[in-house]
């Protein structure tokens, strides 16, 4: 287990390395001179010696490989460089972002679990029911809209609509920015925050809580089948303590392999949700990152999304361990 | 409420029509077995002919299309829903339906050719991974590790930042993107089935590894990739429009749904229509390709039923 564990470990970091210099390369064979950028745009008249000066700073005329080898010799030792834009030492806008991105994800999992459990399990126990078959509508139905659509349909349902209706003002959420960015114990809103954080939260919740529900269903109504539910039946529990005790435990594998992957995403690939909300997370930032060719910003914030994905990944795998004690890790691994 | 009354008996076996007590045994193809289990999933056909709607609509978008694409209505700005604009005009007055219509053709050339560039991708390299195995399928699967670990999103932006906006080249980024979990299914489809009796007869018999790898094997991988693909095409129309809302879709006057929904976010107080329709569009036609996905699941494997 500790040697798999270390493994998966080491393996990251080739990972790490081939992805962000994939990126790095990228960024190199973008059209348009990146001093040109830095200096204010490309329409923009500049001034031979301010180009001159930016080159001389960000080492922007160096060939590419030295650039890339002082790239790589600066990350090892977390020196993300700084915001060619706003100069903003990139370390500090991945502070600030960082916690944004970990509070909205933070409650898009609770929602997830929530309700992505609560509706597969009702809709597995009563199969076939209205209910289950609404739950499949609505499932499939909430992976086929795009994310930004959602977004804008609830803004304009819970923020345009209520000024012309004149609804009450606790009725009222706000669409955009992130508020007061009041929180107690780290993520529980505090004053006006909820009403910045709901539509936000629910839209990125949306997908993966579809998902969570298909999942659950699925595999609950395989555990419903198996005999030790009809054992468990047979010694005469009570049908709540069969279902919940013996089924949902078992049913558990494949649905807390899904959360773990659904947390790191929430984390890093809330790009839509947080441009759509202008929530001023990792992901909108990214996003913005690469329109302004920020390539610092870029690669340092893509850097920690990678990592997080890659150590939760790690922990959902090490997780199954755990939850099922038959299997063994490391052994025949190779899949 | 007792739960009792709804879960079904375990080990309840649901009692066989009369029509496949009397099929039994007789020799049928695949296919028609497959297509007629998929015949009886409503919700499946439902999706099918709304595909195959929407193809029609595609093909003969200029017969349906009561406007160009660019026409514009002159000081008819943003207006709703009218017997002349069915679905309204957008901020410069072009038909918002004619655009709709026209997109159609977009979305599904998009969905379609991203998707079967994906397939060959993934089917290729996942055959070679798991048929071979060794340092090959080292390789790949740790080529995949690496485009698997930067967000999907990070990875499609800064591709298509580079490679420019033209309806082709967001096909080509879409396509070289997606593979990667084709890959990993065929792969390891090919790695369950390479140890097979009919693989050992085969090299017995002299063939060529190749000839095996997609004559004899690849035909048994097929079924979920069959499933993943069709939901696919649904996928890459959502991918497409979440590009173009990033900004880096494909552009105007291209009528891509994508594109439209992303322009009609200022206007969701005097305008909501201009979200609406193109914005239901998508969700349609991803929900039917996903139905039908879902239906050649079951179809495909009646254990799963």
């Amino acid at each position: 287990m500790t040697s798999y564990i270390i493994r998966r470990l080491l393996l990251i970091i080739p990972t790490v390395f081939i992805a962000l210099s994939f990126l790095f390369v990228l960024f190199f064979a973008l059209p348009g001179d990146p001093a040109n950028l830095i200096a204010g745009g490309a329409e923009r008249n500049i001034p031979q010696q301010t180009l001159d000066q930016i080159n001389e700073r960000y080492g922007l005329d160096n060939p590419l490989y030295e650039q890339f080898t002082d790239y790589w010799q600066r990350t090892v030792q977390w020196d993300l460089g700084e915001s060619y834009l706003s100069r903003r030492s990139v370390n500090s806008i991945l502070g600030e972002k960082a916690v944004a991105s970990l509070r909205l994800a933070i409650w898009a999992i609770i929602i997830e679990i929530v309700v992505g459990i609560a509706v597969g399990l009702l809709s597995a126990i009563r199969r076939y029911s209205l209910s289950d078959k609404l739950t499949t509508i609505f499932t499939a139905l909430a992976s086929a809209i795009p994310v930004f659509v959602l977004g804008f349909v609830m803004q304009w349902l819970f923020a345009v609509k209520p000024n012309q209706w004149d609804w009450p003002e606790w009725a009222r959420l706000r669409t955009s920015g992130i508020g007061p960015n009041s929180w107690a114990l780290f993520f529980i809103p505090t004053g006006e925050q909820w009403r910045y954080l709901i539509l936000p939260a629910i839209a990125l919740a949306s997908v993966t809580t579809a998902l969570l529900a298909r999942m659950t269903r699925g595999s609950m109504l395989e555990v419903l089948r198996a005999d030790y539910m009809r054992t468990a039946r047979a010694k005469g529990l009570r049908e709540r303590d069969v279902v919940l005790r013996h089924g949902l435990r078992n049913a558990m594998l494949p649905v807390v392999t899904l959360i773990g992957l659904d947390f790191g995403t929430a984390i890093g690939a809330a790009v839509l949700t947080e441009t759509t909300f202008t929530w001023p997370g990792l992901g909108s930032q990214i996003a913005q990152s690469v329109s302004d060719r920020d390539l610092p910003v870029l690669l340092g914030l893509t850097l920690v999304v990678v990592l997080a994905y890659a150590f939760v990944n790690i922990v959902v795998d090490v997780s199954y361990a755990w939850f099922d004690p038959r299997i063994r890790l490391g052994k025949g691994e190779h899949a | 409420m007792t739960l009792t009354d709804q879960v079904t008996p375990p080990g309840h076996v649901e009692a066989p029509e009369p029509a496949d007590v009397a099929d039994l045994g007789a020799a049928r193809p695949l296919r028609a077995d497959v297509w007629r289990r998929f015949k009886r999933n409503r919700m499946a056909m439902v999706g099918l002919g709304f595909i195959l709607l929407l193809a029609l609509v595609a093909a003969f978008a200029p017969l349906i299309a009561p406007y160009g694409i660019t026409e514009r209505a002159s000081g008819q700005f943003r207006e709703g829903p009218s017997v002349d604009h069915w679905f309204g005009t957008d901020d410069i007055g072009r038909d918002v339906f004619s655009r709709v219509v026209y997109g159609a053709r977009v979305s599904l050339r998009i969905g379609f050719l991203a998707t079967a560039i994906s397939l060959v991708l993934g089917l290729l390299l996942g055959a070679i991974s798991g048929f071979f195995g060794g340092s090959i399928d080292t390789i790949i699967m740790r080529i995949t590790d690496v485009f698997l670990a930067i967000p999907y999103f990070v990875l499609a932006i800064s591709v298509a930042t580079v490679f420019g906006r033209s309806e082709n080249s967001i096909i080509v980024i879409l396509g070289i993107t997606g593979w990667l979990f084709i890959a990993r299914i065929v792969r390891s489809s090919f790695l369950g089935l390479r140890r097979l009796e009919y693989v050992e007869a085969a090299t017995a018999l002299g063939f060529s590894r190749w000839r095996i790898m997609f004559r004899h094997v690849l035909p048994n991988a097929l079924q979920p990739i069959i499933v993943y693909g069709t939901i696919s095409v649904g996928a890459v129309i959502l991918a497409e429009a979440a590009l173009s809302f990033l900004g880096v879709g494909p552009q105007e006057p291209t009528p891509a749904w994508g594109l439209m929904v992303s322009e009609a976010k200022g206007s969701l107080t005097n305008a909501p229509h201009l979200l609406f329709f193109p914005a239901g569009a998508i969700v349609l036609t991803v929900l039917a390709f996903i139905l039908i996905g879902d239906g050649l699941r079951d179809a495909l494997d009646p254990k799963l039923k």
